[in-house]
């Protein structure tokens, strides 16, 4: 029941808000991952970004993706917990300090492990419209586990626009999605996070002349 | 539907059909050459002609929800160009809004509304909304900036769609979606002349700080081809006059340039090369409108003044 519910919204309700409200263009769609385990890394500005990012999935990818998304946000009530957890099929997080030292990552472990792609948003919150704030490394702790598993990096401009945080009124725009070449855990956490940033500063500058 | 339209969207297939086979022919003559862009060109077109065909068979009603689809994705192609305000996010959602309103007033053929709706109501009461936000830096910037864009792609297109609900009268051989497509037709097929004589005799650059491609023999050149299509199909789709025809040729051709121009200025403005990215080998809807938003205004109140 949940999974048709689940395609019916993403298929019909989301894609008419993505492809015909906001109209997407999405650069380099070929690089985005088919198959899992696979770690997309994203920019945060809006409830729109993880749509985006499920949609422009080809549906067999679609079927795997999970979103990684803050527990104390998504599962604030019941009917926005199932709606998350069944519909969109999130990976809740305890952003709590207090968590941070057992394994606060453990779901998303499970998850690759039964070769799903992950969609992960390294600032951690939506923050200022179409501004990028410092990444948080808690990725990197991920990817030291999964070594082998691909990180696809995807830069998006325009959702903050259309829909930023505490807003509830979408307004539409034309957005923009910039897929990266995908790369590796490169050895140690600290060149891992240099390695991210210069790359979605990269697909940034890619944007610039928007 | 009148016969004369069928006949002559039938034309129109006939020459995109001709253009492909050039466009096949040339690859296989030259297959060093690159002719992508072309062939997207084409590919392009065949899309929107059968888009807009669709919309001028099936009833008056879907023509209208046309045009108004078009303002949308012109208005939101415009405002993804330029710099918003984050304040002004509410003020930008009734912008849209006023796109819904505008093609009512277009469907219920309430004329005089349609004339003011815009450049009145909406030019007086979006900077009131931006007040009552309260953001004042950058206000006259946003309120400018937002109202050229809703009276170039809300108010101007709307002009198109209005023709529909034109009364009735003697001579309208196509009935009045005849009007709409003399006027799409010939601006669209003045831009094609215009790149075409331009590429192949032109010399003389003629705003070379604006669109350095642009020369005066492509203008010229698209001014004749213009106004000699405008005579010989005026008869078919129209009750034009001989020599109204060639006046209306005359004012497409020129006032198409100038669109062009006027929308290529705002686009070096803010250092765009096209304005999106929705129909390739062409840019985007605006690259597409632009000279329609100087056309179709100029030459709805040229036929009305002289025919209604």
């Amino acid at each position: 029941m949940n999974t048709i519910l689940r395609y019916i919204f993403l298929n019909l309700f989301v894609r008419l808000i993505v492809n015909i409200i906001l109209g997407v263009n999405v650069r380099n769609r070929d690089r985005l991952p088919e198959v899992g385990p696979a770690i997309i890394i994203a920019n945060h500005n809006s409830h729109l970004d993880a749509m985006v990012l499920i949609t422009i999935l080809k549906q067999k990818a679609m079927k795997i993706v999970r979103p990684v998304a803050a527990m104390d946000y998504f599962l604030k009530n019941p009917l926005l917990s199932w709606f998350s957890q069944k519909i969109i099929r999130i990976i809740p997080l305890r952003r709590d300090v207090k968590f941070v030292k057992e394994d606060m990552f453990s779901d998303c472990y499970d998850s690759l492990k039964k070769n799903e792609i992950l969609i992960f948003f390294p600032e951690g919150s939506r923050g200022e419209p179409e501004k990028i704030s410092v990444f948080k490394s808690g990725i990197s702790r991920i990817s030291e586990k999964f070594p082998n598993v691909p990180i696809i990096p995807v830069f998006m401009h325009g959702l903050g626009k259309a829909l930023p945080k505490g807003e509830a009124i979408l307004v539409p725009f034309f957005c923009d999605v910039f897929v990266g070449n995908s790369f590796q855990w490169t050895g140690d956490r600290g060149s891992f996070m240099d390695m991210l940033g210069t790359r979605m500063a990269a697909l940034e500058q890619e944007g610039s002349y928007l | 539907m009148p016969f004369n339209i069928i006949v002559c969207l039938m034309g129109l297939f006939v020459m995109l059909s001709i253009a492909s086979t050039v466009v096949f022919v040339l690859k296989k003559i030259k297959p060093q050459k690159d002719y992508k862009e072309l062939s997207h060109r084409v590919k392009s077109w065949w899309i929107m002609i059968i888009i807009f065909s669709l919309a001028m068979i099936l009833s008056k009603k879907v023509s209208i929800l046309f045009f108004g689809f078009l303002s949308f994705l012109a208005l939101k192609e415009y405002l993804s160009m330029i710099p918003t305000r984050r304040a002004d996010h509410r003020v930008l959602f009734w912008a849209y809004l006023s796109i819904l309103i505008q093609y009512y007033w277009v469907y219920s053929g309430w004329y005089g509304m349609f004339l003011i709706f815009i450049p009145l109501y909406v030019f007086l009461l979006l900077p009131l909304r931006m007040v009552l936000i309260g953001q004042t830096q950058g206000f006259l910037n946003a309120a400018g900036t937002l109202h050229w864009g809703l009276m170039t792609t809300v108010y101007s297109i709307s002009h198109v769609s209005f023709f529909l609900v034109m009364p009735k009268i003697g001579g309208l051989v196509a009935g009045n979606g005849g009007w709409v497509l003399y006027l799409v037709f010939l601006t669209q097929f003045n831009d094609v002349a215009q790149y075409i004589t331009g590429k192949t005799f032109g010399k003389h650059k003629i705003i070379p700080k604006v669109s350095p491609n642009k020369t005066y023999e492509g203008f010229f050149g698209g001014v004749i081809v213009t106004c000699v299509l405008a005579y010989l199909i005026a008869p078919i789709l129209t009750p034009l006059s001989p020599i109204h025809s060639i006046i209306a040729g005359l004012i497409i051709s020129t006032a198409g340039f100038i669109g062009d121009v006027v929308i290529s200025a705002l686009k070096r403005d803010l250092g765009l090369k096209d304005s999106g990215a929705m129909l390739p080998g062409h840019g985007g809807i605006l690259d597409r409108i632009d000279s329609l938003t100087y056309t179709a205004p100029l030459f709805f109140h040229f036929v009305r003044y002289l025919y209604y």
